[in-house]
């Protein structure tokens, strides 16, 4: 198979969107955060926290939803920390968004080797399987590539119909751009912004949460060290890449993991000549690619990181 | 609920609240210890005497403190004018690999040259390593928290890529390491047969210079406002992006140092495990110094005694090392609060 050909294989499709499933979880909590206004830079330990809690509910015995369930508390109980810290205390959202990381993978890191102190191979999980959607998976090349997938990757479409649902179609959605935009106008509607952006943190980090989760319960079947692995760093990238509206970052993300998909078959292709680190650094390079080729059109929510204080200008 | 300023905040404020972050941390910590089955008493007891219970153990704890002193200093100088460096983990890098690039025999010079020559390579790539960003951030608006922190994983997977290609070492055994520094390359040992090197002392030089810049010259003046307010600045007349790049260069350079000191002062050569995250844990320092050059000394000798306390601890108690990790990120949160408290009160109304 030549390079050109991977390109309309179904498979790489289907893994396409299965890397992206994660991504458009992650990119979706952190979108929900930005657009009221709070940047969430405890995403990357959020996620870890998400992937290590559902894992170990369905390691416990508990049923895999029941999984996804605790993934997205645990997660949210983390934003609710950094929303704390960031709204009503107005701290630093780099600093803190960094110690939220910080704190939460270590915690997570500690609990675990509490719970397997001495473990040579990584305990298993039975994972969510592939479901194959009636009808549509029969549909030559797209069944392959979209209706074979694990209940989680279709959960990660529906939310992110129901994010851009929620935003621009509800109240709710309309306050929570308003308090990204301009808190005193949310204010002027007798609604607390402090409220609504403590809510928009928790509940984009109950996806985030879910994001994580993703790998330990779907695409693995086990909890590692360092398995996030930036992705949450990368939906940060998405998110400007996807100029703050979820249809764009849903784009954003799926275009992001069929590269990455491509990347991974190349590098079986033409592994002999070129070192393998150079396909590794290629979605961490493309994230900056992006950032750079967005920055000039990228129209950031004017309140993002400026804490609310009521009654100051 | 919102927050007063405080008129000025009294002696004891500004010492008490600090002082309660730290206990907080351990009481926490206590609980996660307690968790474990163990004594948590006894543990802090253990972590106390791993960090500082006899002479070795203070000259690990500055050992280990020496990296951190440097990645510390990157963020502060960094953090102090708002520039979002978390990239510290990249310089140190790639001033590691300056570092066993000059120093392991394409110089073939005694120590007195060819030592401060490898405190400007490895400067050098250090600053240029953070450059990029910086200049993304006032070219194009590019948020650099999210390019600094990318970088990290690109730089290790290209420092990976020279271990096991053009730096490989032929003698290594086939594992992904460089060559040894030669002998002239080497910082000395403070004290014979210790692991305490030169370096150490280059940190606090380092420290010292900062505490200078910071608060004796232009530059350091001009950090300063553009850190607090960069379109007052712009106004007074200043070139903020041209600060911003200065700044860049001097964090960058000072995360280079810690790469140096690393090979140079205690590994010899370059492995992907040079640092276990002092990136990551100078923006504790640093935070934890308020940003305080000298501060920053105390506080990298604080955190590297958890880190070589906790490890000792783990030896003899059945306590994960990572509750250091989970006490140096608890304590980041905690002190930002803390700070915050001592120059806002809550009022509920």
């Amino acid at each position: 198979m030549d390079a050109l050909e991977l390109l309309f294989s179904a498979s790489l499709w289907a893994a396409a969107i299965r890397i992206a499933s994660p991504l458009i979880f992650a990119t979706l909590g952190e979108l929900i955060s930005e657009r009221a206004g709070v940047l969430n830079l405890g995403i990357e330990g959020i996620m870890t926290v998400g992937a290590f809690a559902g894992w170990f509910t369905v390691y416990q015995g508990g049923d895999l939803w029941l999984g996804v369930l605790v993934a997205a508390l645990a997660g949210s109980a983390f934003g609710l920390l950094h929303a704390i810290l960031v709204v009503p205390l107005g701290l630093s959202q780099h600093v803190t968004g960094i110690g939220i990381t910080l704190f939460a993978a270590s915690l997570t890191y500690y609990t675990y080797r509490l719970a397997f102190p001495e473990v040579t191979s990584p305990p298993k999980i039975e994972p969510f399987q592939p479901w194959a959607v009636p009808v549509l998976s029969d549909i030559p090349f797209f069944g392959e590539a979209l209706f074979r997938q694990t209940p989680l990757t279709y959960l990660a479409f529906i939310a992110a119909g129901l994010v851009g649902w929620f935003l621009y179609r509800t109240p709710a959605g309309l306050a929570v751009r308003t308090a990204g935009e301009n808190p005193a106008a949310v204010e002027a509607q007798g609604i607390d912004v402090t409220k609504v952006r403590i809510l928009a943190v928790v509940a984009g980090s109950a996806l985030m949460g879910i994001g994580g989760a993703f790998l330990t319960l779907s695409a693995f079947n086990s909890f590692y060290f360092e398995m996030v692995n930036g992705r949450g760093w990368i939906a940060i990238a998405l998110v400007v890449f996807g100029s703050w509206r979820p249809g764009k970052a849903l784009l954003g993300a799926l275009l992001f993991a069929a590269f990455d998909a491509y990347q991974l078959r190349l590098q079986q292709l033409a592994g002999a000549f070129v070192p393998y680190q150079i396909f590794l650094m290629l979605p961490y390079a493309l994230s900056i690619l992006a950032l750079i080729i967005m920055s000039r059109r990228a129209s950031y929510p004017r309140a993002l990181m400026i804490p609310y204080r009521k009654g100051e200008r | 609920m919102r927050l007063e300023p405080r008129e000025k905040p009294s002696l004891l404020i500004t010492i008490a609240y600090p002082a309660l972050a730290v206990l907080a941390v351990f009481v926490f910590a206590g609980f996660l210890v307690s968790l474990s089955g163990a004594n948590p008493f006894s543990v802090f007891g253990l972590v106390l005497k791993g960090a500082a219970g006899s002479q070795f153990a203070l000259f690990e704890t500055l050992t280990r403190a020496t990296p951190l002193i440097f990645t510390g200093l990157a963020a502060a100088v960094a953090f102090r004018a708002k520039l979002w460096n978390i990239g510290a983990e990249a310089q140190l890098y790639m001033g590691a690999v300056a570092t066993v690039v000059f120093g392991t025999g394409l110089l073939p010079l005694p120590s007195p040259v060819l030592i401060p020559i490898l405190l400007i390579v490895a400067t050098l790539a250090g600053a240029l390593t953070l450059l990029g960003p910086a200049f993304l951030k006032v070219r194009f608006g590019v948020d650099e928290v999210v390019t600094t922190l990318l970088l990290n994983f690109i730089v290790i997977l290209f420092v990976s890529l020279l271990l096991e290609g053009p730096l490989k070492d032929p003698m290594g055994m086939g594992w992904p390491q460089t060559k040894k520094v030669i002998a002239e390359a080497q910082l000395p040992k403070l004290i014979q047969g210790k692991r305490l090197h030169f370096g150490f002392i280059l940190a606090l030089v380092a420290a010292v210079a900062v505490w200078v810049i910071n608060t004796r010259t232009a530059l350091g003046y001009e950090m300063k406002a553009v850190g607090f307010n960069p379109r007052a600045s712009r106004f007074a007349g200043m070139k903020v992006d041209r600060v911003m790049l200065k700044t860049a260069l001097l964090s960058g350079g000072l995360a280079g140092l810690a790469g140096l000191s690393e090979v140079s002062g205690l590994k010899g050569n370059l492995t992907l495990d040079l640092s276990p995250g002092f990136g990551y844990a100078g923006i504790v320092v640093a935070m934890l110094a308020l940003l305080h050059p000298l501060g920053v000394v105390a506080a990298a000798i604080f955190v590297a005694g958890i880190f070589v306390g906790a490890d000792a601890m783990s030896r003899s108690a059945q306590v994960p090392s990572y509750i250091a990790q989970v006490m140096v990120a608890s304590a980041l949160l905690a002190m930002v609060t803390a700070v915050m408290f001592t120059r806002y009160r809550l009022r509920w109304k």
